[in-house]
């Protein structure tokens, strides 16, 4: 059993990073998720599991460093908001091109431009979609508490190496400001040199005598050779659908309606459930953990067994895209959304429900 | 009876006068004849196989002509993104303090795009070493202005001349970087005539030993030409290099064991 404590969803990531046996952390302040790094830094992790730490001069520094210590076979990580995600986004490509295990988290703020420091969820197609040039994915962990940005800082890195992938913990300003109990789990020691280079045999450690040197790039001129690195990128993704999906369903066995919601939107639509059987409606949540890859059969396996769906996200509607392609339009799905920093309140979720999927 | 020698009688080692380092790998280089990028790679090579280090470097390669340079050099490397290879270098020698790890890169790359990872990582006083390539034009790109292009001369971006007024004035890096406090070993060199070769080698080896101090970085600047950007035969280049290049950029030492050096 972990240790319990009271944490802030920011901190929380932190306190993950040193646990998980992170090797380094890069990052740069920007509101909402400023206190990962002051956590670090005022933990000193580097006196105590070695962990490097530290405050780059930009965003597209610190996504850089991740980069270089990611193909020197570290397990780093970097953590910003929306517009530093963005500034971030060549160096992502870079990663995912290069096939390099990284984590990275966004929480988001509202946009676009400087926008505000207020919750959001208007990234969710940079995180799912691509975000950078090019044809990639990020493998995108949705958490919906204090609890799971802890556990998928862990996950997230079991994750990037299994596929050596860039892996993204995409949350809010909502979770990582929010105060909650979450169970630690228990420090995992750093790897050893000897077990970096055994687990990451393509890592630039050093050419020995009995390899031939590693080479960590993105770059290959001849079209032939990058078409199949792009056939071999696709194989990876196809294998991550197929293996990966995550999702949690709530009040659904007997739900004539559903929810389609992740992250802070979850947590509300869970209330405007309690709100919606009291006044007599069948009423229940589909909640995508993994944002990529969609849960598109679970999905349209429980769309036919309902009557319609309402998407709930803090954007003007992007996930319900996927929700549309999942359950193959075969039913009513609406969108209600608030942004901006507006958070949406159970009420007006479930009049919402009511007006748009229920009674319309 | 005539005495004829054989070429297995003057392949020997008292005969031999020059080989190339093992580190070089034996494939065609990607620069144009007549560049000072395959040198600088040897002197490079050179002194990480005189050191012994090739299992204990990491270098980084740029965007520009040396975008290649892992496929010459033989030791682990990565490919940067167009100027952050200051940032990878970074992480690299943080993450393995003990490995020697530097970073290749031309004007544009460390001049302009990566002037914030250039000057950050030489005032953080990172323990790597830097080799900067200044032939004041993108040579890749095909001869483009650079941030080091002289004032007046010419470029594809600045066909009538790099005119000050418009354009701005050519970036003198390696001064600059050398008033920081965490630059401990500045210099700046040329490969152009046997003399300078050995003098830039002397320098390349002063800063990959210095990362064994942990003092802050070790810059060394390669003044070269591009004559194919610069629209010159490789000896005009050169000549031209010295009549013009090198009173804006002398060559010589900016800062030794983390002292200035003073201009006489």
């Amino acid at each position: 059993m972990g240790e319990l404590r009271l944490m802030k969803g920011n901190e929380a990531i932190a306190e993950a990073a040193i646990r998980a046996g992170c090797d380094g952390y890069f990052g740069y302040p920007i509101t909402p998720q400023s206190e990962i790094l002051e956590y670090l830094m005022a933990e000193k992790p580097y006196e105590k599991t070695g962990m490097v730490v530290l405050q780059a001069e930009s965003e597209v520094a610190s996504i850089n460093m991740v980069y270089g210590g990611a193909g020197a076979g570290k397990m780093v990580m970097t953590t910003s908001s929306s517009p530093g995600v963005s500034l971030m986004q060549e160096g992502i490509s870079y990663i995912a091109g290069a096939e390099l295990p990284a984590l990275l988290v966004n929480i988001n703020r509202g946009g676009p431009g400087l926008g505000t420091i207020q919750p959001s969820q208007a990234d969710y197609w940079q995180s799912t979609k691509g975000g950078g040039h090019g044809d990639y994915h990020l493998l995108v962990l949705a958490p919906a508490s204090v609890q799971e940005m802890s556990d998928f800082v862990k996950l997230g890195f079991d994750l990037a190496f299994k596929y050596r992938n860039p892996v993204i913990i995409h949350s809010d300003g909502a979770i990582g400001q929010m105060m909650e109990k979450v169970v630690l789990f228990d420090p995992i020691p750093r790897r050893t040199d000897d077990e970096i280079k055994k687990q990451c045999p393509w890592a630039t450690v050093g050419k020995t005598p009995d390899r031939k040197r590693s080479i960590i790039t993105s770059l290959e001129l001849d079209p032939g050779k990058q078409e199949q690195v792009n056939l071999r990128l696709q194989a990876k993704y196809r294998k991550m659908e197929a293996e990966e999906v995550r999702y949690e369903e709530i009040a659904c066995d007997d739900a004539e309606y559903i929810f389609v919601a992740f992250g802070t939107s979850a947590r509300i639509c869970q209330k405007s459930i309690e709100l919606a059987r009291a006044k007599g409606y069948k009423v229940g949540l589909f909640r995508p953990i993994t944002l990529y890859p969609f849960p598109v059969n679970p999905l349209r396996e429980l769309s036919t067994k309902i009557k319609g769906i309402l998407v709930v996200e803090m954007n003007a509607g992007q996930m319900i895209e996927d929700v549309k392609l999942a359950v193959s339009c075969s039913l009513k799905v609406e969108h209600y959304g608030r942004f901006g920093g507006i958070i949406p309140t159970p009420e007006e979720v479930t009049e919402n429900l009511i007006s748009k999927v229920i009674g319309g | 009876m005539e005495k004829t020698i054989n070429k297995e009688q003057i392949r020997k080692p008292e005969n031999l006068v020059y080989r190339r380092t093992p580190l070089l790998v034996d494939v065609p280089l990607s620069y144009c004849p007549g560049c000072g990028h395959g040198t600088a790679h040897r002197m490079i090579m050179e002194v990480i196989e005189e050191m012994g280090i090739q299992q204990d470097t990491i270098g980084i390669a740029p965007v520009g002509c040396s975008v290649l340079a892992y496929d010459f050099l033989d030791i682990d490397m990565q490919q940067a993104a167009h100027g952050r290879a200051p940032a990878l270098a970074t992480a690299i020698k943080r993450l393995w303090p003990d490995k020697f790890v530097f970073t290749y890169q031309g004007d544009g790359d460390l001049a302009a795009i990566g002037t914030a990872e250039t000057i950050h990582a030489c005032n953080r006083g990172e323990h790597f070493t830097m080799i900067f390539v200044n032939n004041g034009i993108y040579g890749m790109t095909g001869g483009q202005m650079a941030p080091t292009t002289l004032p007046h001369m010419r470029s594809s971006t600045s066909p009538y001349g790099r005119d000050v007024e418009i354009m701005g004035f050519p970036l003198k890096m390696t001064e600059l970087i050398t008033h920081l406090p965490g630059t401990y070993y500045v210099t700046r060199q040329s490969v152009h005539t046997p003399a300078n070769v050995r003098k830039t080698k002397k320098a390349i080896r002063k800063a990959f030993e210095n990362q064994k101090l942990k003092k802050g970085i070790s810059f060394v600047e390669i003044v070269s030409n591009c004559n194919s950007g610069w629209k010159m035969n490789a000896v005009q280049a050169n000549k031209w290099m010295e009549e013009n290049m090198f009173p804006f950029y002398p060559l010589g030492d900016l800062k030794v064991d983390g002292q200035i050096v003073e201009k006489k």
